[in-house]
């Protein structure tokens, strides 16, 4: 076998340069990747973070081999995307947008099918299947049909049938889009586990916290180009460091808490709402604190924060990402022109 | 080669379970061709001047029709697999992905068997009496197998190209009407002549004449000796051909469809 040399070392399971996509013909040729590059170290956790229309299912679909880029090139678990396909289909799993079970066969059918297609003997596939199910907690429906499951146990049945050979990088596209926030937290856990065992992960998602919560690696695509790549800590250090917020009483207090911490005057419709940045530290924030003591004004409400995901978007693009909080409420919520264009 | 045939295996397998626990048109495939067999026979029979019992006449023709209704679903079924997820997830695997549409096919023969012998169980109760002998019985069943497989892979054609189920399921109008235009209700000679044309070249007829002449040969109106077998010929040949066109073309519009 030849394997073609990792470019970027022994440890890189996905490498891409350059990958371009469009679709349509003629004038109605809309791109969608605009020279992609990404890398994905064994082990490892890539989450690939953007708004819908950006390209990240198109991405996803050239990784996985279903479609062929127009121009650039990449290497997934070691072999080149075109020239060896059939060699990267033997050790990738994908598991799409859309639930890839059958909802009139049982969980275990489901899965005893797609270890049959991977081409595990009968009876290995009988156990691989079970083993499945118990890890998913899906032993008890096992019998099942599918069509009776809840939307969270569909995702997490699906998300087995991608395992069912153990894959040496695994393609996860929005893998808790649509999910209640339980489901979500338990298919966090369940990632968390897979990823645990030794399996690369390159997941897609526009939720922020996703991201935040299970990659090692965030690559922020936008309009078809990765717009910032890093760590979650090292993209937040881009963008700022501790904020200090302090919610006052009335706008006249938050000018005289301003004025005190040298901080320009809050305007707006957050007039009440002072921010002031912080090196995080004890000393640094307690100094802050005791400044705003003098004045003699208590503020209402005061907080730490830590630069979001959220906030690296706006910085490194210009725009918000669409996301969810972690209390449920939409923010940011901005219509590009790009979020038109279907991935 | 093993591998190909392995997955084959598995994927008709699937193909035959979701089959088996559709009831919905399982019940369709079933009990339509059903009604319309005892309307015929009941309704419109006894107006009907075929030279024998109209059920005699009349009950090949309903088992193309079964056939037919069994090719609809199979369209939907493709249509739904390729709209899902499970496509993608079949060509990120090393399968060769086209093989799922054959466990569809697999699947529709089987299923249409059992139709089948349901809407022949029926007609025999209200009078359908064959003098076939075991080997036009044989032969009966294997021009039917045919004609369904031809069918099958029409609609699994209709299944690749179609984006939404219900397009998929309009295919059943088509499919519907070709045996209404052949010799399967009344005979060819007494429609006007242009209509005449198309019914007596179209590939139905010389299914149903074939059907006719191996179950209830010796009647008035099924045909015997030299025409039974040049009509066989026609039908398997035409069978033979539409299941290589449909095929061949599910097989290329599969692989472009992305």
């Amino acid at each position: 076998m030849d394997r073609t040399p990792p470019e970027g070392g022994r440890d890189v399971v996905v490498h891409a340069t350059g990958l371009r996509k469009a679709y349509g013909r003629g004038r109605d040729r809309v791109p969608v990747l605009d020279g992609v590059d990404l890398t994905l170290r064994r082990g490892e956790v890539l989450a690939l973070l953007g708004p819908n229309g950006a390209g990240k299912t198109t991405t996803v679909r050239i990784l996985s081999t279903l479609v062929a880029p127009d121009a650039g090139r990449a290497t997934v678990a070691g072999f080149d995307l075109v020239r060896d396909a059939a060699r990267v289909r033997e050790r990738i799993s994908l598991t799409g947008q859309q639930v890839a079970i059958d909802l009139r066969q049982t969980g275990r059918e489901n899965l005893w099918m797609m270890a049959r297609l991977a081409h595990l003997p009968r009876r290995a596939a009988r156990t691989r299947a079970d083993e499945l199910l118990e890890a998913f907690g899906l032993t008890a429906a096992a019998g099942r049909q599918v069509g009776t499951y809840s939307g969270g146990m569909r995702r997490r049945l699906d998300l087995a049938a991608g395992l069912v050979t153990r894959p040496e990088v695994m393609f996860l596209d929005e893998p808790t889009t649509g999910l209640d926030p339980r489901s979500r937290q338990a298919m966090w856990e369940v990632v968390r586990d897979v990823v645990a065992q030794g399996t690369s992960l390159f997941l897609t998602t526009q939720y922020l916290e996703e991201a935040d919560q299970l990659a090692d690696r965030v690559a922020l695509i936008d309009g078809g180009r990765v717009a910032a790549a890093g760590g979650p800590a090292e993209l937040k250090r881009q963008v700022g460091q501790v904020r200090l917020e302090l919610e006052l009483a009335t706008t006249d207090d938050a000018g005289r808490v301003a004025a005190a911490l040298g901080v320009p005057v809050p305007g707006g419709a957050d007039a009440r709402t002072v921010r002031v940045a912080t090196d995080g530290t004890l000393a640094g924030v307690r100094e802050l604190l005791a400044g705003v003591e003098r004045t003699g004004v208590a503020p209402r409400r005061w907080d730490l924060r830590t630069p979001t995901l959220d906030d690296v978007f706006l910085a490194l693009t210009g725009h918000a990402a669409r996301t969810t909080t972690r209390a449920g409420t939409a923010t940011g919520e901005q219509t590009r022109p790009a979020e038109e264009v279907a991935a | 080669m093993t591998a190909l045939a392995t997955d084959a295996v598995t994927l008709a397998g699937r193909g035959l379970r979701l089959v088996r626990r559709d009831v919905d048109s399982m019940i369709t495939a079933a009990v339509l061709p059903v009604v319309i067999l005892l309307m015929f026979t009941y309704v419109f029979g006894g107006a009907l001047e075929v030279g024998t019992s109209y059920v005699t006449y009349a009950t090949p023709g309903i088992i193309l029709l079964t056939a037919g209704f069994g090719a609809a679903a199979t369209a939907m079924a493709v249509e739904r697999d390729m709209s899902g997820g499970m496509i993608d997830r079949l060509r990120s695997m090393p399968v060769a992905a086209g093989t799922v549409l054959v466990g569809h096919v697999v699947a529709s023969l089987v299923k249409n068997l059992l139709t089948t012998a349901v809407v022949f169980g029926v007609a025999a109760a209200i009078g359908f009496r064959p003098t076939a002998g075991p080997l036009e019985w044989v032969g009966a069943v294997g021009v039917l197998l045919l004609f369904v497989h031809a069918i099958t892979w029409s609609a699994v054609l209709v299944g690749v190209l179609v984006r939404s189920p219900d397009a998929a399921s309009g295919f059943t109008f088509f499919v519907m009407f070709l045996p209404y235009v052949s010799s399967a209700f009344v005979p060819v000679d007494t429609m006007p002549t242009w209509l005449r044309g198309f019914a007596e070249h179209q590939p139905v007829t010389p299914v149903i004449e074939t059907v006719r002449g191996l179950l209830v040969g010796g009647t008035p109106g099924a045909p015997q000796g030299d025409a039974l077998a040049d009509g066989a010929l026609l039908a398997v040949v035409w069978c033979a051909a539409l299941a290589v066109l449909f095929a061949g073309a599910s097989t290329w519009a599969f692989a472009r469809r992305r």
